[in-house]
């Protein structure tokens, strides 16, 4: 596999790449494989399992937002409507460019230019970190405005609006209660996709590392494809929550 | 002695270690760049349409929207579309699982009270 | 050198010249690292058979406090609390740490790679760290039984462990939620290597029906147990913040957790017995020197159980609040599960019918499976039929019937395997008739144990409670003997496989006559299994192909 381009031309004899496999003894091919496709393909399969389990995972608290909100649209309207539609579009955008970043990363690695895809890790980073920043700081108001569930949950924002400016209909008292499951569905499901952001970008700086040392320039690429699958399935799961959580209902109620 | 090498081609019945004779497929930066456009449109599309008032469709437009940005990064970013059978049954698979809980589950939720829900 | 005594296909090499092959997987490093850091599937099979042991008869202590304490109607040897913790522990030990890993993470890790012609499993390092997880699950539920036990039963049943306990609740939440992962990984790492390891030759309805069976296993771990991770991380997170997601005061709904803890621990069922119905294909198939009657069935109705699993977790909750037109689906689609077990009881004893049976020890505990496993299926029938739900469940009839499910039917595959397997595994032979005599003895023990609690259940008697009206005592007295004997069933096969390892006889590659890959090599089999790739080059099952080879091989050495 002297160019990785060779492999798509599909006229060319497979025993005469299998035959250059044999020989060509890679410090990556592991001793069980009986041929580096298989090693390959097994990893790559491998991944897309776990992310299998990724979908059961967040699958539940998915089902578990869909539940309480059609037993109780009114108060996920209004909490909802205390998300900051900017900062979530901004945030969605900054996503995508950071999974762009990643998918050009995986094409520098699978052409062998070195440069480029530490360039393109970092920028992945970067972005990644841009996205944890705003999440923060959206945590952060949330907590000034005492809208964490637990003890200390202040609801007198839902059923009192005109006190805060807001020109929402108030809500009645039991329904505002409602709006902590909403928070904690917010909180547990961002909190959830950010936690694997940050093992993301974990891993990412021991992958720039070695992407800089140049492990990945000689045609061994699983680890950066294998990554980029699952930074791509984190961006999905944002790509749903972000109309879920933030735009339920955003046209004014009548 | 047979290696396992010579039992690569797509009909010899003795090849299973790569049956559907997958090959590596390099998705192109410009392929990228599309994607990536097309994803940020339908962010501005999905924000957008969330302030018209169009009843029940909201939630559907978004959902759709957001089902359709899912799948272009699975089929592009992802690289599915030019992967092996297999990988596209295994997430099949997973959706299709993900949805039995949804349906299954909603049996209960929805039956418990008929037309209040 | 070998022949065939009396009615047994036993063939052992002549002891007088036989040896251990001196090169194999476990002389060929030394040292406690070299097993605690070991990618040898073969090895990392050990390490999970030495902790599933463990952990078996620390589970089966609690069983036995249980039956004690139900000796007599007053609770008289611990307070209802205590009781409450054994149950709960011994739910939790059997289930999470001993029938989901048993025989997948044993049989399963060591026979799947050589069944299929591979060197080892796809990522070697990802199952060493599944069996960590594993311990440091283990050791985290120690933790929670040494800190004070936790209440709950094993279900985490809300409200109960959310509002109204103060024991370990997320200890043991956390124990389930590591070991889980352990369970992902052994399944992810099976699928991947059926998909992509398989020899040249080795299509898919070559493959032996324990692979196949394993396959559909490990289907349910990968797609299952992230559902449990979740409800456990929601449990947990009610009782450390009260977010309210299952408090019905705050709005929630307690039985979203049971829909999200069964749509897991229904299929985990499922992934316990399936790899345990993957044994009794081999055995039967041995005993009977038959291929097995309708591979492609029994084949394919592994993976139609992996399948429906999915659709029937209801059941667990028809009369928890659950709407009655839901009940009614999940009731009849509860049927649909009987069809695919019975097709392969039904194709195990075609397969037995004029074939040359004989009854080694394997055997005995198969047949031990066939009727015990019926029994606790059809008794299940019972129990997803809605107004028989009613009267029965939460009583004893649920309690035998599981039981029936999971110890006379998966206990007794597991260690149907184990005598299996034992001579490739260890080089060594079991004593025979010892053997046999547990076999029956665990038979004996278990219908003891078990049936009165079938009268018990009818009666209605419920589960759970550590007191009981005295006419119950006759049948708890029974129960009690039978878990005695059953003990001692137990017992004896860890005694007497433990002094095999020194004492036993050799048993050279093919002490069973058997065709599959993994009696073609060496017993116990090279570090990397085979020297050469083998090419499977006949059916599974096919015993013409091994006379054939037999008579090869002698002419060749005469």
């Amino acid at each position: 596999m002297d160019s990785a381009l060779a492999t798509t031309d599909p006229n060319m004899p497979e025993t005469e790449v299998y035959g250059e496999h044999e020989h060509v003894a890679l410090p990556q091919h592991r001793h069980h494989f009986e041929t580096e496709e298989q090693q390959r393909e097994a990893g790559s399969f491998g991944m897309w399992l776990f992310l299998l389990t990724e979908i059961m995972f967040f699958g539940g608290m998915f089902f578990a937002y869909l539940l309480y909100r059609n037993w109780y649209y009114p108060a996920f309207v209004a909490a909802s409507n205390q998300l900051s539609v900017p900062i979530g579009t901004a945030n969605t955008a900054i996503l995508i460019t950071s999974g762009f970043c990643m998918a050009v990363g995986v094409w520098a690695a699978e052409v062998r230019k070195r440069t480029l895809l530490v360039v393109m890790l970092i920028l992945t980073t970067v972005f990644g970190v841009a996205f944890l920043g705003f999440k923060y700081d959206e945590y952060h108001e949330k907590y000034e405005l005492h809208h964490i569930p637990g003890n200390n949950f202040n609801v007198s924002m839902f059923t009192n609006p005109a006190a805060y400016g807001l020109k929402e209909d108030p809500l009645p008292p039991d329904m505002a209660q409602k709006t902590q499951i909403f928070f904690f569905l917010y909180f547990a499901m961002t909190g959830m996709h950010a936690l694997h952001m940050i093992i993301g970008i974990a891993l990412l700086f021991w992958l720039t590392w070695r992407a800089h040392r140049g492990d990945f320039s000689s045609g061994y690429v699983a680890p950066i494809e294998n990554f980029g699958l699952y930074w791509h399935f984190v961006d999905i799961v944002w790509i749903f929550l972000f109309p879920l959580l933030y735009l339920i209902n955003r046209h004014p109620m009548h | 002695m047979a290696h396992a090498g010579i039992h690569t081609d797509a009909n010899d019945p003795l090849n299973v270690t790569n049956p559907e004779h997958a090959q590596h497929h390099i998705v192109t930066p410009l392929q990228y760049t599309f994607v990536y456009l097309t994803l940020l449109v339908c962010t501005g599309i999905t924000a957008g349409a969330a302030y018209v008032d169009l009843g029940w469709a909201n939630p559907v437009i978004a959902l759709a929207i957001a089902c359709f940005k899912a799948v272009i990064v699975i089929l592009f970013f992802m690289h599915v579309a030019y992967q092996s059978r297999l990988i596209k049954m295994t997430i099949g698979a997973g959706f299709f699982i993900f949805l039995v809980l949804v349906t299954m589950t909603m049996t209960d939720y929805i039956s418990r009270a008929w037309g209040l829900w | 050198m070998s022949a065939a005594i009396g009615n047994t296909i036993l063939s052992l090499p002549d002891q007088s010249t036989a040896q251990i092959p001196k090169r194999n997987y476990i002389n060929n490093e030394h040292g406690l690292l070299s097993w605690l850091l070991t990618g040898d599937h073969k090895r990392i099979a050990i390490l999970y058979l030495i902790s599933i042991t463990f952990f078996f008869f620390i589970g089966g202590a609690f069983a036995g406090l249980i039956r004690l304490e139900l000796l007599t109607p007053q609770p008289d040897l611990v307070s209802s609390d205590t009781y409450n913790k054994f149950f709960t522990m011994h739910g939790i030990i059997m289930i999470f740490l001993f029938l989901v890993p048993s025989v997948p993470a044993t049989l399963g890790n060591f026979l799947i790679p050589i069944m299929l012609g591979a060197k080892d499993l796809a990522f070697p390092k990802i199952n060493l760290l599944s069996w960590y997880l594993y311990v440091i699950g283990g050791t985290l539920t120690l933790a929670a039984l040494v800190l004070g036990g936790v209440d709950t039963g094993w279900t985490f049943t809300t409200p109960l462990s959310t509002h109204y306990l103060n024991t370990h609740v997320i200890t043991a939440a956390m124990a389930i939620f590591i070991a889980g992962f352990a369970s992902i990984f052994t399944g992810l790492n099976f699928i991947v290597t059926i998909h992509r390891m398989r020899c040249p030759g080795m299509t898919w309805f070559r493959m032996p029906l324990f692979v196949w069976a394993h396959y559909a296993a490990s289907l349910l771990m990968v797609l299952g147990t992230p559902v449990l991770a979740i409800a456990l991380v929601l449990v947990a997170l009610e009782r450390l913040f009260g977010i309210g997601v299952f408090d019905p005061t705050k709005g929630g709904d307690p039985l979203l957790f049971q829909h999200l803890f069964w749509f897991y621990s229904h299929p985990a069922v499922y992934i316990m017995i399936l790899p345990g119905m993957g044994v009794i294909s081999e055995v039967i198939s041995t005993f009977s020197r038959k291929r097995i009657f309708g591979y492609t069935a029994v084949a394919f109705s592994s993976v139609a159980i992996a399948l429906f699993g999915f659709f029937v977790w209801e059941h667990h909750m028809f009369i928890m609040g659950v709407s009655n037109y839901s009940a009614l689906v999940f009731s009849l689609l509860t049927m649909l599960v009987a069809v695919p077990s019975a097709i392969k009881i039904f194709n195990w004893a075609f397969t037995l019918q004029k074939g040359s049976i004989t009854f080694e020890t394997p055997m005995l505990y198969s047949f031990g499976f066939m009727g015990l496993f019926t029994i606790g299926g059809l008794t299940g029938v019972f129990l997803g039929s809605l107004g028989m739900d009613i009267h029965l469940t939460e009583t004893y009839f649920i309690v035998a019937h599981f039981h029936f499910v999971m110890v006379g039917g998966m206990l007794m595959a597991f260690l149907a395997g184990i005598h299996f397997w034992w001579p490739k595994m260890t080089g060594r032979m079991y004593p025979e008739s010892l053997s046999k005599l547990a076999a029956v003895t665990t038979f004996i023990g278990f219908n003891l144990t078990f049936l009165p609690q079938f009268i018990l259940g009818y009666l209605g008697m419920p589960r759970r409670y550590h007191a009981y009206p005295p006419e119950f005592q006759v049948l708890n007295v029974l129960s009690t003997a039978g878990a005695t004997v059953l003990g001692v069933g137990y017992m004896l096969p860890m005694l007497y496989l433990a002094w095999s390892l020194k004492y036993g006889a050799i048993a050279g590659d093919n002490p069973w006559q058997a065709t599959g890959l993994e009696w073609q090599i060496q017993s116990p089999p090279l570090t990397e299994n085979f020297t050469e790739t083998p090419i499977m080059d006949h059916e599974a099952y096919d015993y013409e192909w091994l006379a054939n080879k037999t008579k090869n091989e002698v002419t060749t050495v005469g």
